[in-house]
């Protein structure tokens, strides 16, 4: 029954998040952007927009201009995320990957990393005047949510530890249609839920920013305007019927 | 006289305490019904705005991919919320970036997300009110579209695409902006922004040639719809007769009798500007872009060359390819379209001018970057090429030279506070405000380092420097046209006087170079 309602919980999640994912991304791309509007300095070519588009989601390169508090917080909370995304693949392979093996204790320190920069991001969006301006239920119930993924993790690590096995052959189970008994583990249970939840939101918050900036014109577009003309097709049609 | 207060410049900038509703009342001049009409909008606030709003609204997300993404992408990080010179200004909130961005995100929200359909208290949705439309009218008219906010937002967002197609759905529903709309209006019927027709135009030029004749003993023509010149120049209307401005037009003039190259104004194009852009809509850009493009090939030149302007240059550089492109009939050999500086620059770097620096000794200059030529333009073939061509200018033209603190310059450079459409008297109390980051940082470099005059290449800022500046105790007269400096030093003569001095000023325009900040 509970392995049944969890099976159930992953593939809706699965599939909101892949099914909405594309939909928006198959709407941005879809989308045409009328005229150049790169931020200036911007590159001339597409090898340096690939490159400055590389630096802003690698390392937050605008974001480390404007606010290095929220720099850093902001950046420590997303490169720990992904160390413990990846730490997390060892549930979906077998055996493990070696270098998912070799990244296990790095992962580690990242999710206290990740709470730390979430508890940073938090703060300011309480401490500072003008975040707490702009700062709406959803966006305290986005940081309790990952918070509670952090902590559900660290409690099964620390206060009531999980049969990782018998997890890793359910894991296994949803992926090759061949579901195997969920650990009745509370903190596993709160852990999981929490995870699915962050996955179906994912299309229908703000964490549309993963997909959107790159797709943001002032991010994607290469400085060519002079050498190159760019037109749009819905602008393409007004110009044959205006002249 | 005003009734509100300047604000201090202080040391440091800091962020001020918000001031909810601070600018609320400040409601820009609403367009009358011909404005409105002569541009196809409807007159005023049509039956069933709402709706209609809401229709157009998603027109405009299936036409922009900038709009639909900047909606959904912004985490509300805060990057930005120290950014805006409105808010730095003025301290009211919703002038920053985010939360302006919101009054329309809200909207978005409620009629375009799940989310905001069904939990719309939790997402911050909201219905689109006459108290939200009124919030909008207020506040994307409090935006200058200087794109600062983009520069700092980690996604890229920018505030502008933002007010551009608010203030389009504005239109659309009848509620529009006096002075952008009338503006657009003139500019179809006459030519420029401000309405003067052909015969005034000639008589400005004739004057103009007058008194550079008897300043300088020399013939400098400023020619007329002359076809066949190889350059037409497109100005801002404002450089016709506004100062500083005029004194810049004479330093292109200048230029362009040393560069020995035949040029002309066209009375039909005879405006850099584009107001259209600040109101968001391709259409009106389309259309008074694409009289450039007639212009040019009635008139048979083989360049275009761009006077100063910041939103100007930004339509020309960035945009007018795709509104009025190709320009396959004119000379590939050279940019299409040129900006004036770079036609100066290069004449510097081949030493074809004599510039006698000490003409400008007794002026300590500064350069104020233009929001929309530092953002969204470039100069040159190198990316950056707009901050440093125009610092070269100067450089080869004066001998004292200080730029203004870092993070307030370049790509961080503050607008004037009168870009995108808000230079206008009914705004004052915004612009002023507005200036402050501006006035702050230029104090700055007066105090420390006797600046006496700064330099643009705007005619937006010129006009608006020339006004808010008594208000922070500088002159109105310390804001001076680049090519103003140009011309103040720039030797006439002979060609053969010109080529002579070749060795010599190329000597020098090197160590100018090298002798930047």
């Amino acid at each position: 029954m509970l392995t049944a309602a969890y099976a159930i919980l992953f593939y809706a999640a699965t599939l909101l998040l892949a099914g909405g994912l594309a939909y928006k991304v198959w709407q941005y791309a879809k989308t045409p952007a009328p005229l150049k509007i790169p931020t200036t300095p911007a590159p001339l070519s597409l090898p340096g927009v690939a490159l400055r588009m590389g630096r802003e989601v690698a390392l937050f390169e605008s974001l480390f201009r404007s606010n290095k508090w929220t720099w850093i917080f902001g950046w420590m909370f997303h490169f720990a995320l992904l160390l413990v995304l990846l730490r997390h693949l060892r549930y979906f392979t077998e055996p493990p990957w070696t270098w998912v093996v070799l990244l296990q204790p790095f992962g580690l320190y990242a999710s206290y990393a990740m709470l730390a920069g979430l508890l940073g991001l938090w703060l300011r969006r309480v401490a500072i005047e003008r975040i707490r301006y702009i700062t709406g239920p959803s966006d305290h119930l986005m940081l309790l949510l990952l918070c509670g993924i952090a902590v559900s993790g660290f409690a099964m690590r620390y206060v009531d530890r999980v049969d990782i096995v018998a997890l890793k052959a359910f894991v296994l189970g949803l992926m090759y249609f061949d579901w195997q008994p969920l650990p009745a583990d509370l903190m596993l249970l709160i852990h999981l839920g929490l995870v699915a939840a962050l996955m179906a939101v994912f299309p229908f918050s703000k964490l549309l920013h993963a997909p959107g900036i790159f797709f943001s014109p002032t991010r994607n577009q290469a400085d060519d305007a002079r050498e190159k003309r760019h037109l749009a097709p819905w602008a393409a049609r007004l110009e044959s019927t205006g002249e | 006289m005003a009734d509100y207060q300047i604000p201090e410049l202080k040391e440091y900038t800091e962020p001020p305490r918000i001031a909810e509703g601070a600018m609320g009342h400040l409601s820009t001049y609403p367009a009358a019904p011909q404005h409105q009409e002569a541009l196809g909008f409807p007159g005023e606030l049509v039956e069933g705005w709402h709706d209609k709003a809401i229709e157009k609204f998603d027109e405009l997300l299936g036409r922009s991919r900038s709009l639909r993404v900047y909606l959904d992408a912004c985490v509300r990080c805060g990057a930005c919320t120290d950014k805006c010179h409105y808010f730095l200004g003025t301290g009211d909130p919703k002038n920053m970036p985010v939360a302006r961005q919101d009054l329309m995100r809200k909207v978005y929200r409620r009629h375009f997300t799940l989310a905001g359909k069904w939990l719309p208290w939790l997402v911050g949705a909201a219905d689109l009110t006459e108290e939200v439309l009124d919030d909008w009218y207020n506040y994307f008219h409090q935006c200058s579209q200087c794109r600062r906010c983009s520069v700092y937002c980690p996604y890229g967002i920018d505030t502008a695409e933002i007010s551009m197609a608010a203030r389009e759905i504005m239109d659309h529903i009848g509620k529009g902006q006096k002075y952008c709309n009338e503006i657009i209006a003139k500019v179809h019927k006459i030519g420029n922004n401000l309405g003067l027709p052909e015969p005034a135009l000639a008589n400005t030029l004739e004057g103009l040639e007058e008194d550079i004749e008897e300043e300088t003993g020399v013939q400098v023509r400023l020619p007329l719809d002359v076809e066949g010149a190889e350059v037409m120049l497109v100005a801002p209307s404002a450089d016709f007769f506004a100062e500083p401005h005029v004194d810049g037009l004479i330093g292109y003039a200048k230029v362009f009798h040393q560069a020995g190259v035949s040029w002309t104004i066209s009375s039909y194009a005879s405006e850099a500007a584009n107001f259209a852009m600040f109101i968001g809509s391709y259409e009106q850009m389309h259309e008074v872009a694409q009289r450039i493009r007639k212009a040019a090939l009635d008139l048979g030149v083989r360049r275009i060359v761009v006077g100063e302007c910041g939103h100007a240059w930004r339509v020309a550089y960035s945009f007018w390819n795709t509104l009025a492109g190709p320009f396959d009939f004119l000379d590939p050999a050279y940019p299409v379209p040129q900006h004036v500086c770079e036609f100066t620059y290069d004449l510097i770097q081949k030493g074809a001018l004599k510039l006698d620096k000490s003409a400008n000794d007794h002026m300590t200059l500064t350069f104020h970057d233009s929001c929309n030529v530092a953002r969204a333009s470039r100069m040159g073939d190198r990316p950056g090429g707009q901050f440093e061509i125009p610092r070269a200018i100067i450089k080869a033209c004066c001998n004292n030279f200080v730029d203004m603190p870092d993070d307030t310059i370049r790509d961080a450079t503050f607008c004037c506070g009168g870009g995108g459409g808000l230079l206008t008297d009914d705004l004052l109390e915004l612009r002023v405000k507005g200036a402050q980051p501006r006035m702050q940082a230029l104090k700055q470099v007066a105090d420390e380092h006797g600046v006496t005059h700064m330099a643009s290449i705007c005619a937006i800022c010129k006009s608006q420097f020339a006004k808010v500046m008594p208000d922070y105790g500088f002159d109105m007269d310390s804001v001076v046209s680049l090519h103003q400096l140009v011309s103040n030093a720039i030797v006439l003569g002979g060609q053969a006087e010109a080529a002579a001095g070749t060795e010599e000023e190329t000597e020098e325009t090197a160590a100018a170079g090298q002798a930047g900040p």
